[in-house]
């Protein structure tokens, strides 16, 4: 029997009674069988037999209307990354559908699953440039894991049930799925919905080898200097402690990467910090000393290794990834294991030793020291005539939140300087946008947040300039009163490209010198409560008052103009040129 | 690693836009696609793809498990040209009263075993098969002798290893496939790292 006489086989077994239903109605009904609750979208002409289905079902699926595609998007990978479920978005056709192009571009490069629904105009319309009609299967092919046009209501079950099975298997990624109204619109006995467990052309959960777990082992227990860096594979595989479980046992250091960070609480004892370009002084310097380096869930970034050929080279690399495509891309390893990590891990846990590593961790300690006396000091203590820090208004919030709280991240130096301080003591609470540095990313992603984990508070730490990028989401927060606090890190420069063009282009500050509106009146128009600080003394308070008001809540700090964030790995150097100044 | 010339052989589903997923791996690394060809498979429902490239062999291998990531892609191979066997086609039209007069030409043709496939009174179109040298070459024959068009199809190619796909497509089908299965041909076959 070949697969689609099975198919046609299963089908007649599974057959109920039908009943004509709208393209629209389906897709609502597969949304209900695949648990989702909320969606993030905005309507427009091309969507429209979407929404009048939505209108029925407002009790079961919650929608928040945006103010732009891209907030929407944004609040979907929020949403998807607090709550490990699958962010649902919907857009319109022609500008809605290309609204959401960068928040694809963050999904895919960040491993996030999303669905996301764009109305097309009609099938017979289709390449005759009709009004607000993209080609968006093509545009968004590059930033999408998989993406489909459906022009038949009837494909409508099946190609969703693909559509979050692609999503959330394997290494997560967003889906796009394009419907023309014809299909919305059109009604079709529905058989009702079956999800989706196998696609033969996809293979999400590789067969583990023991043949590779087993050499992996022998390299870590022959390893004198082993040193564990993880990505936010060991999150997305909700393998946090089956991760623990492996460095607890073979007394392994790790560091973590910007989005691995939160996977293991941040006062790990074996928690050396953070890897790349401004993380911990440690973690970059050791890397070129380690014996053996096992990646764990991350794929080597630019950010992460500074000059390839100087990385890591005197180390044997044992990488452990689901997606064999990452293995070997940057960087050459010893010992590949393919796999979920959530299966590898206990399986390598088994087979090493139990050991620690005094002498070696001392090295990072040794490092840390160091560390706090040239960068972390200044930062979280500075003197009382010194401008305000962003690391001492991080350090301050750590003391309220206890590390409790998510923190989202937008992209600068204000996101490094979070990402370097904020304390963690649970998975999935550092959100960010990672690989692509999507400015514009906090706001909306912190909307998404507190909904994907309604029991914990959502700070959102924002820079002036990115702030500014999706700062109509304020409107998002008013109307479904969303409860974020917002923490705007205002330097009045786009600070990070101005500490390169101090650094590196001599000081020309060309275009980063950016002024803003009043945030705090801006806030107050859309009924959100704001402050502003400028003093010292005066900012525990502030923030103690913005994390006990109930609501959502805005607190502009202004920091000092020409602050650095230190220490720093240069472009084109190596790790272990890390500069502490 | 020099660059060298690799056949890309790739089964995939029959599905709209797959030939877009699969050219922009190339085309976001800038790597220029030197003939591409899609066709049925010796699998019913399964397509082929053919593609040659000049690349190193670091990069065709990242740039393979890159296409096999691809959910609408089974396997993707890549091969150098003593692995493969493999045929162009070119077409050549040529003015049919030199042909008429000059039998050098007549004997030329025999020579590189050309077909005569249109024969009119102003032309004649010969096919050749071959591969890429030997269809170059005889193009330059025929261009002192007022060769008016020319053309060639991209390569096809068998892998002389391959004992085909339809065992495979089995084991695809299965959900939970069985540990023996099938290691990924285009990695280093000693490390056999890669199961499907």
């Amino acid at each position: 029997m070949n697969t689609t006489e099975i198919i046609e086989e299963e089908s007649k077994i599974k057959k109920k009674p039908s009943s004509m239903v709208s393209g629209s109605v389906a897709l609502m009904d597969a949304f209900l069988m695949e648990g989702v609750d909320i969606i993030f979208g905005y309507p427009g002409g091309a969507i429209m037999p979407i929404y009048d289905a939505l209108y029925d079902y407002q009790e079961q699926l919650r929608h928040i209307l945006v103010r732009h595609e891209q907030g929407a998007i944004h609040a979907g990978q929020g949403y998807a990354r607090t709550s490990g479920k699958t962010g649902v978005v919907f857009a319109t056709s022609g500008p809605g559908a290309t609204n959401l192009v960068t928040g694809l571009a963050d999904a895919m490069i960040d491993s996030t699953p999303l669905v996301c629904i764009t109305g097309q105009v009609f099938a017979h319309l289709l390449g005759t440039d009709a009004f607000q009609e993209t080609d968006v299967i093509n545009i968004t092919t590059p930033v999408t894991k998989w993406n489909y046009q459906i022009t038949d209501a009837t494909e409508i079950p099946s190609v969703l049930a693909k559509a979050f099975y692609i999503a959330k298997s394997g290494r997560p990624g967003p889906v796009l799925i394009d419907i023309t109204k014809n299909a919305q619109l059109q009604k079709f006995p529905y058989e009702g919905y079956t999800k989706c467990t196998h696609i033969r052309s996809y293979r999400p959960r590789p067969i583990v080898r023991k043949k590779f777990i087993q050499e992996a082992a022998d390299l870590i227990n022959s390893a004198k200097k082993p040193f564990v860096i993880f990505g936010q594979g060991v999150i997305l595989g909700r393998a946090e402690n089956e991760f623990r479980k492996f460095i607890e046992k073979g007394g392994l250091p790790a560091a973590w990467t910007i989005l691995g960070m939160s996977a293991i609480p941040t006062d790990h004892p074996l928690a050396v910090g953070m890897l790349g370009m401004h993380g911990n002084y440690g973690p970059n310097l050791l890397t070129n000393e380690c014996d053996v380096l096992i990646a764990v869930g991350m794929r080597f970034d630019d950010r992460v290794t500074g000059r390839l050929d100087k990385y890591a080279k005197q180390a044997k690399i044992i990488h452990l990834d689901i997606d064999p495509s990452e293995i070997d891309k940057n960087v050459k390893t010893s010992v590949a294991v393919w796999g979920d990590c959530k299966e590898t891990l206990p399986l390598l846990t088994e087979l090493i030793e139990q050991k620690t590593h005094p002498e070696w961790k001392q090295r990072f300690n040794d490092c840390q020291a160091q560390e706090e006396d040239i960068c972390i000091r200044p930062e979280l203590n500075p003197p009382s005539d010194a401008e305000l820090t962003m690391g001492e208004v991080v350090h301050l919030l750590n003391g309220i939140t206890k590390g409790n709280s998510i923190i989202v991240t937008d992209v600068g130096q204000h996101q490094m300087v979070a990402c370097r301080y904020a304390k963690f003591t649970q998975s999935k609470s550092n959100i960010t946008s990672g690989g692509l540095g999507t400015m514009g990313f906090a706001l909306p992603a912190a909307i998404g947040a507190s909904y994907g984990d309604p029991n914990r508070s959502v700070v959102a730490i924002i820079g002036d300039g990115g702030f500014q990028m999706t700062i109509q989401e304020l409107g998002t927060i008013m109307q479904s009163e969303v409860n974020v606090k917002i923490i705007i890190l205002n330097n009045r420069f786009l600070g990070m490209v101005r500490q390169w063009q101090e650094l590196f282009h001599e000081k020309r500050y060309s275009f980063v010198d950016i002024t803003s509106p009043d945030f705090v009146q801006l806030a107050q128009a859309y009924g959100i409560r704001g402050n502003r600080i400028d003093q010292r003394d005066l900012l525990k308070k502030a923030l103690t008052e913005m994390m006990n008001h109930q609501g959502p809540y805005l607190l502009e700090v202004l920091v000092g103009k020409e602050n650095n964030v230190f220490p720093m790995v240069p472009q084109g150097c190596s790790v272990a040129e890390i500069r502490l100044k | 690693m020099s660059k060298q010339e690799f056949t890309v052989t790739v089964y995939t589903e029959n599905q709209i836009g797959l030939l877009n997923r699969i050219a922009i791996i190339f085309s976001r690394r800038k790597i220029n696609i030197e003939s591409m060809n899609t066709s049925p498979s010796e699998v019913d429902g399964i397509h082929r793809f053919t593609i040659v490239i000049n690349e190193t062999e670091d990069v065709v291998r990242k740039l393979c498990r890159q296409i096999e990531k691809q959910v609408e892609v089974l396997k993707a191979y890549y091969n150098t040209n003593d692995e493969i066997v493999w045929q162009e086609l070119a077409l050549y039209k040529v003015p049919t009263d030199i042909i008429a007069e000059k039998v050098k030409v007549e004997r030329l043709l025999r020579q590189y075993g050309a077909r005569a496939v249109a024969i009119r009174k102003d032309y004649t179109v010969f096919e050749a098969t071959g591969q890429r040298d030997e269809t170059d070459k005889l193009v330059s024959v025929l261009e002192p002798y007022g060769l008016i068009e020319f053309v060639r199809s991209a390569r096809v190619a068998i892998i002389k290893a391959s004992h085909g796909f339809h065992e495979k497509l089995k084991e695809f089908e299965q959900s939970e496939p069985g540990e023996e299965l099938i290691e990924n041909e285009f990695l280093n076959k000693q490390d056999e790292v890669f199961t499907m």
